[in-house]
């Protein structure tokens, strides 16, 4: 069943926030996908397009070449991710065109600071996740099956209408993990292109080189989360490792695409100022000073509930220790108000952008220059 | 210690040569299996030993694998016969999977509303997973509200195949069917999850029973089915120990691997070693080293 794009546009414009309207439960409605293979298919309600970056094995295995995972997966099975499956040897993603969330956001929830300023970006995600982080503070939708959730049925075409509509300057690929919507995404960033709409992806970086590469060309900013600098924390906590997100942002370095980084605190797990200050010595080194990276506070949740907030302290102890380290751009998330979410000038050291929230309260950059000293400040500015 | 008694029951006959399950023959394989089980006289006395006749009794199958790799309805409904003989009402029976549009590719009857035996998946309009998130050790998940709300007791109905990655899914693997990621818990051989999930309170306390569907194993290539691979084994298997049942699941599935002249599953990289972890002494499920396993062995 398709969105009723009338009743979407009145919600999105009526209500602050751009909160949505009820979503509707998709079943069937296969649009613009391609025909499956014969003898067996996704279950009705699911997409049944053809994922990219896979491999046929022996006995209608395949191997999933998206992410470090390399899942194996049997006929009839799913991935890690829960959202791509097996049918008779060829690889499906059960997600394309399903969002499950799809919101108007202001660009700097994402946060993105230094890409389009004061703009809204039109924020979507579909069910599924590479990873298992304990601490997900969206786990509802990116723990889980897209059976299990309600979807829209909105193919990439609608998406880059709708963000034009609602007057969004970007669509902004977020809430769950992106690289699981992997085709969806690259479609609906090409969509967006030809109707003058940028892309920005907010990702854990969990994914292979090839398809990271792919996507790093079709998008115009990405926000990395960079759960620790541990390989320690990434397995235990997040079911992951360490390298490959370090080797994706290395690979990021090299090219033109805006990006920032979010590490969220979790109290006792990734707050020792020791490997705070080997990983802000790493960015320096491999990324360079001006990468913006926001130290972010943490919330109970989903498996984490027994840990309290992060202490606003830690956040400005990290905060020091990355500024001293030579970074530039170093903010403190989640804490309305704090002076951790103005944009200062490396130069002169006033601040060029103040913010509270995701509101900005006053801007003193013209051209991409401090006002004051006329500083370069880097960034996409618009 | 008492050993635990795994009762392996075999007909020639159970599949026809239609490959359809013979219903009479099986009936009388589970009879006779739950009498050699408890060394009661009739087989719905046999079950009054696991259920009272007021308990909601759910029976879990395993239908993720299509047709040719699934519990066969018949084997549940052999199991439904039998509790409804021993008193317990047809409307507190509820056949269950994660998915009733899986329940009917494979041939279940699906039924909510008519007064009769229930059955239908987690995915039921109403149904769905539990609010809260257990979180018990390596486990976070959702449960289904079936096993939460619905019923009482649980007579474990699962399939006897090889497995990809846990090198056997059986009886202690079936309760992934019962939570709402079990896609986060197939790394490392699935192991220690699958032991931890079935430790979980809610599922030790309810699991009484294990009648276990080994009428074709699939002894290699699964969880999906392979003709190549599939053999007509022709057996119930019943124990109360569902890790006795899977360890005596596991020799049979290297036996057939061997006549086959496959390596056995720890040759091939696929111990199930989520077996051994269940019977350790942290999680206590039961036991897995034939010492203390009271097979027997019975061919119709």
């Amino acid at each position: 069943m398709k969105i009723n794009r009338r009743n979407f546009l009145k919600c999105s414009l009526a209500t602050a926030g751009g909160a949505l309207a009820a979503p509707l439960i998709s079943g069937g409605g296969m649009l613009g996908e391609s025909a499956v293979a014969s003898g067996s298919a996704p279950q009705p309600g699911l997409s049944q397009v053809e994922a990219k970056y896979y491999k046929k094995l022996e006995d209608k295995e395949i191997e999933c070449e998206l992410c470090p995972r390399k899942c194996k997966v049997g006929d009839r099975e799913r991935g890690y991710c829960g959202v791509r499956e097996n049918h008779d040897g060829v690889y499906y993603t059960l997600v394309y065109s399903r969002p499950c969330s799809v919101h108007k956001d202001p660009i700097e929830k994402k946060p993105l600071f230094h890409f389009l300023p004061g703009t809204d970006a039109f924020s979507l995600a579909t069910a599924g996740c590479n990873l298992n982080c304990k601490f997900c503070q969206n786990w509802e939708i990116s723990q889980v099956r897209p059976e299990q959730v309600n979807s829209y049925d909105l193919p990439p075409e609608e998406v880059a209408a709708l963000a034009l509509e609602t007057g969004c300057k970007s669509i902004a690929y977020t809430y769950s993990e992106p690289t699981v919507f992997y085709e969806y995404m690259l479609d609906c960033a090409a969509a967006g292109r030809r109707k003058g709409i940028r892309s920005v992806v907010i990702t854990a970086g969990y994914i292979d080189h090839d398809p990271w590469m792919e996507l790093i060309r079709e998008v115009d900013a990405i926000k990395v989360d960079f759960k620790a600098f541990t390989e320690e924390f990434y397995h235990d906590v997040c079911r992951a490792k360490l390298q490959p997100v370090m080797d994706a942002l290395t690979d990021l370095a090299k090219s033109n695409v805006w990006y920032e980084l979010v590490y969220l605190m979790v109290p006792t797990l990734n707050d020792n100022p020791d490997d705070i200050e080997r990983m802000s010595k790493w960015l320096v080194a491999e990324l360079g000073k001006n990468v913006p990276i926001h130290f972010t506070r943490f919330t109970p949740q989903y498996l984490l509930k027994n840990l309290p907030p992060t202490p606003v302290s830690s956040l400005e102890q990290a905060r020091k220790i990355a500024l001293a380290e030579g970074m530039n751009f170093v903010y403190i998330g989640n804490v309305p108000g704090h002076e951790g979410e103005n944009t200062y000038c490396p130069g002169c050291k006033n601040a060029v952008i103040e913010r509270v929230g995701y509101q900005i309260t006053r801007m003193n950059l013209k051209g991409g220059k401090c006002q004051s000293c006329g500083a370069v400040i880097p960034g996409v500015w618009n | 210690m008492a050993k635990s008694k795994v009762v392996v029951i075999k007909s020639s006959s159970v599949i026809g040569s239609s490959a359809k399950v013979d219903s009479e023959v099986l009936g009388h394989m589970v009879d006779q299996g739950l009498r050699l089980l408890t060394s009661v006289s009739t087989p719905e006395d046999a079950l009054l030993r696991y259920f009272e006749p007021q308990d909601k009794v759910g029976l879990k199958v395993n239908c993720l694998a299509g047709p040719m790799a699934s519990t066969h309805p018949e084997v549940s409904l052999a199991v439904a016969g039998l509790l409804k003989k021993a008193g317990v009402k047809p409307r507190n029976i509820i056949i269950w999977d994660r998915s009733s549009y899986e329940l009917k590719e494979v041939g279940f009857p699906v039924n909510v509303d008519r007064d009769d035996l229930l059955c239908f998946g987690t995915d039921s309009p109403g149904v769905g997973y539990s609010s809260e998130l257990v979180d018990y050790r390596s486990i976070g998940s959702l449960v289904s509200r079936i096993m939460e709300q619905l019923t009482s007791a649980q007579v474990n109905i699962p399939v006897l195949k090889d497995h990809g990655l846990s090198g056997v899914t059986c009886s202690l693997k079936n309760w992934f069917g019962a939570i709402h990621n079990p896609n986060k818990y197939h790394e490392d051989g699935c192991d220690p999850h699958v032991a931890d999930l079935n430790a979980m309170p809610l599922i030790r306390n309810q699991q009484k029973l294990v009648i276990c569907d080994a009428l074709r194993v699939q002894f290699n290539g699964g969880p999906s089915y392979h003709r190549q691979w599939a053999e007509h084994f022709g057996g119930v298997i019943l124990s109360e120990d569902p890790v006795a049942l899977d360890f005596v699941g596991y020799g049979i599935i290297d036996r057939i691997r061997a006549e086959n002249g496959l390596p056995s599953l720890e040759k091939a990289g696929r111990k199930p070693q989520h077996i051994f972890t269940a019977a350790d002494q942290e999680h206590r499920l039961g036991r897995a080293s034939l010492d203390q396993i009271d097979l027997v062995q019975k061919t119709l």
